[in-house]
């Protein structure tokens, strides 16, 4: 538990330090949120349906360069490799470092869902399910990231890959956290809790699978 | 003497290039071995593969008591690498860099000192970001982390590039006690004198072969692996 | 199946390599998959009615029509595209058990196929559900959405296998994507399900046919066509793999004598020695 934390520690102050997230993520973040209001006509009545869906597709395109960033950190001078030598064990470094990213994750669905109760008009009627679903997805998100992330990070084209590999994975979570947050902004007459269950179940698979695979992934990037 | 490195027709590739072509090598504990040789002879990975980050294509190996081919993970935690990337991250500072390595390395707060003044880091670099640092000031601190490490087996390639002659004095006194204190050293060097000075021992790699050996003479001809 | 495939898991050919991917049993395979393809067709386009019956009132006809045809080329790809799939996600679960590069092998030569008939299985469903359904694609029907990620997911996964890189890393990378895919595809069906709640495929196919003799003759005929297409093939895909493998180490061969010969004159220049073919697969031996 301390090298996972040690690692997530790590990421959150590159991060912090870099601040590649604050000035790069984040205003794509609201740029995309931006763009989906034009493409829907800025119909307030149907931006406002659609909000949860919206907010959705701005997050996992975000996370899609979050999850990039984690992987180029390790990747910039060779650290994965200092971390390979490390007696630390790869399902624990795949736990810190998904766990920086869903912290990440976390801020910028924080900043997203102003924007979207700001520019969408969205009303949050059951802030327990928002917070608990959007956790849950979060969790999944960054473990698929976390990854995919290793997957493609030592070829070329990694860039172009990842997007092509994480985007199918991710299906299932935007249909549940839309569902989940449609029934949370009150859009979609829906049980809220169950699609919080999918999302969990999700979260748990690729927690665990990630945490296996990972070792291996890491192990085949000579 | 303990053997820490036994190779035998080790082949390597890379980017399914030969890099390393059927070597045959033995480094006793203890010993500070000199690997020379042109560009491209394959000294970066020999290195790595006794690091145990690369993979052993053919032939066999052992190095600190770990089989090449099956054991690497065992291996690892046991070796420190000095490469031409330096492992560090860019975006931290010098202290945050060494606390984050020694922490993984279980290493003290003490020793993170000790180990920057060993190497002459000053201490004003500490809340520096690594980025801001000149290649002989980083390559100091990437030595100064492997040194927290107190690896059995270190793997220097080109320690001495871009370090002045206070930085090469460091590096050498760092291997002598590394030495000393029964650790192995394998170190890759054009810098002939300052290397010279520390090797107890010198072998020659030209096409991914070690093709000479002090005190052994040539090597014998190596068998094609089988694939 | 390692008969068919020529050899047993793991156990590397003594003999030199054959310089195509056929044999005997491919080649009665063909004859059977070619046979069977022109008995197919003329099944499917002549022998087999279109489906009409009689409507609520006089002299009208409902049902799917000549559309009906399509299904004897649809539904065999839609089965043989899960077993496909379905194999390659086994494979690639024994790949990271045993790291035999056989087992890389099939996985790969079973996505590729897989992945070629799920495209047709979604391209005839689409052309079949404009006139019988009214629609090229609907959204609330869970087998088709689930379909078209089960097709993304593995073109992500030949996309990845495209990329240059060592042997043993990139069956690693292609394990877990295979594998990936079949952890996958259940929560994506769960989740299109819950998503929509409604399926048209059940009512709208089988059920509802009034299924004749020889319409579902011609539908088996279709499904055994169909598995003889995707196994000849496969063998061959398996084969051709195999042989890039013999001609890669071939290459890695050539490469360590030119590297050897460099090492003998250490005064020659270091470039231009060889061509770099990825490394054979030496790591599973």
């Amino acid at each position: 538990m301390r090298e996972v934390l040690l690692v997530a520690a790590k990421d959150l102050r590159i991060e912090l330090r870099s601040r590649v997230l604050l000035f790069q993520v984040a205003p794509f973040a609201v740029a995309t949120l931006v763009l989906l209001g034009f493409a829907l006509d800025a119909d307030r009545s149907a931006l406002r349906h659609f909000s949860a869906g919206l907010f959705w597709v701005a997050v996992l395109l975000t996370a899609l360069l979050a999850a990039q960033r984690s992987v180029a950190v390790e990747h910039a001078g060779r650290a994965a490799d200092a971390l390979l030598l490390s007696a630390t064990g790869p399902a624990r470094i795949f736990a810190g470092k998904a766990l920086a990213l869903a912290a990440q994750l976390a801020a910028l669905e924080l900043l997203l869902g102003v924007a979207m109760v700001v520019l969408y008009d969205a009303r949050i009627e059951h802030f327990g399910l928002a917070v608990a679903s959007a956790a849950a997805a979060t969790v999944g998100i960054a473990a698929a990231g976390t990854l995919y992330g290793v997957l493609a990070a030592p070829l070329g084209v990694r860039e172009t890959l990842l997007p092509v590999l994480l985007l199918p994975v991710f299906a299932p979570v935007l249909i549940g956290a839309t569902r989940a947050f449609g029934d949370a902004l009150g859009t979609a007459a829906v049980n809220g809790w169950a699609w919080f269950g999918l999302l969990g179940l999700f979260a748990l698979v690729y927690a665990v699978f990630g945490a296996l695979a990972y070792g291996p992934l890491l192990e085949a990037e000579t | 003497m303990e053997s820490a490195v036994w190779l035998r027709d080790a082949v390597c590739c890379r980017g399914g290039f030969p890099a390393l072509a059927g070597v045959d090598l033995d480094v006793a504990e203890g010993e500070i071995l000199l690997l020379r040789g042109p560009n491209g002879a394959g000294k970066t990975t020999l290195l790595r593969l006794l690091a145990g980050l690369a993979t052993l294509d053919g032939g066999r190996g052992t190095v600190l008591g770990c089989d090449l081919q099956s054991d690497r993970r065992a291996l690892r935690p046991h070796v420190g690498l000095l490469g031409h990337d330096l492992m560090l991250y860019e975006d931290l500072t010098v202290g945050e860099n060494l606390r984050f390595f020694a922490a993984l390395a279980g290493a003290s707060g003490a020793e993170v000192r000790g180990a920057l003044e060993r190497l002459e880091v000053a201490s004003r670099l500490h809340d520096v970001s690594l980025r801001r640092l000149s290649a002989g000031q980083r390559k100091r601190v990437a030595t100064a982390v492997l040194a927290l490490r107190r690896p059995r087996l270190w793997l220097l390639d080109e320690p001495h590039a871009g370090l002045d002659e206070s930085g090469r004095g460091a590096v050498n006194r760092l291997v002598r006690d590394a030495a000393g204190s029964g650790a192995t050293v394998v170190l890759a060097s054009h810098e002939a004198p300052a290397a010279a000075e520390v090797a107890t021992r010198t072998v020659h790699l030209a096409g991914g072969v070690a093709v000479s050996r002090d005190a052994e003479g040539a090597s014998p001809p190596a068998e094609v692996p089988d694939a | 199946m390692s008969i068919l495939l020529g050899r047993s898991p793991g156990r590397p050919t003594p003999e030199a390599a054959p310089a195509h991917t056929g044999s005997r049993t491919t080649r009665i395979l063909g004859a059977v998959t070619l046979a069977g393809v022109v008995g197919l067709c003329l099944c499917a386009f002549i022998f087999s009615p279109p489906d009409s019956r009689p409507g609520p009132e006089a002299g009208t006809r409902i049902g799917q029509f000549d559309a009906v045809r399509l299904m004897y080329v649809h539904v065999p790809a839609a089965i043989w595209t899960y077993v496909a799939l379905g194999t390659c996600a086994m494979a690639s679960a024994v790949y990271l058990w045993r790291r035999s590069a056989w087992w890389d092998r099939l996985a790969h030569a079973c996505a590729e196929i897989g992945v070629v008939l799920c495209a047709i299985t979604l391209i005839t469903g689409m052309i079949w559900g404009r006139p019988v359904w009214g629609t090229w694609w609907e959204w609330g029907d869970v087998r088709l959405v689930t379909t078209l990620v089960l097709f993304l997911v593995y073109a992500g996964y030949l996309a990845m296998r495209s990329v240059p890189a060592a042997p043993e890393a990139r069956a690693r990378r292609a394990s877990i994507l295979g594998l990936g895919g079949a952890v996958l595809i259940p929560i994506v069906n769960r989740s299109v399900e819950w998503w929509e709640n409604r399926t048209l495929h059940q009512q709208s196919t089988l059920e509802e046919l009034r299924i004749e003799d020889l319409t579902l003759f011609t539908l088996v005929l279709g499904i055994f066509v169909m598995g003889v297409l995707a196994l000849w093939l496969a063998v061959h895909r398996f084969r051709l793999a195999w042989l890039e493998a013999e001609a890669e180490s071939a290459g890695l061969r050539a490469a360590l004598a030119e590297r050897r010969a460099e090492a003998a004159e250490p005064a020659a220049p270091t470039a231009g020695s060889g061509e770099g073919t990825p490394s054979a697969g030496a790591a599973g031996s």
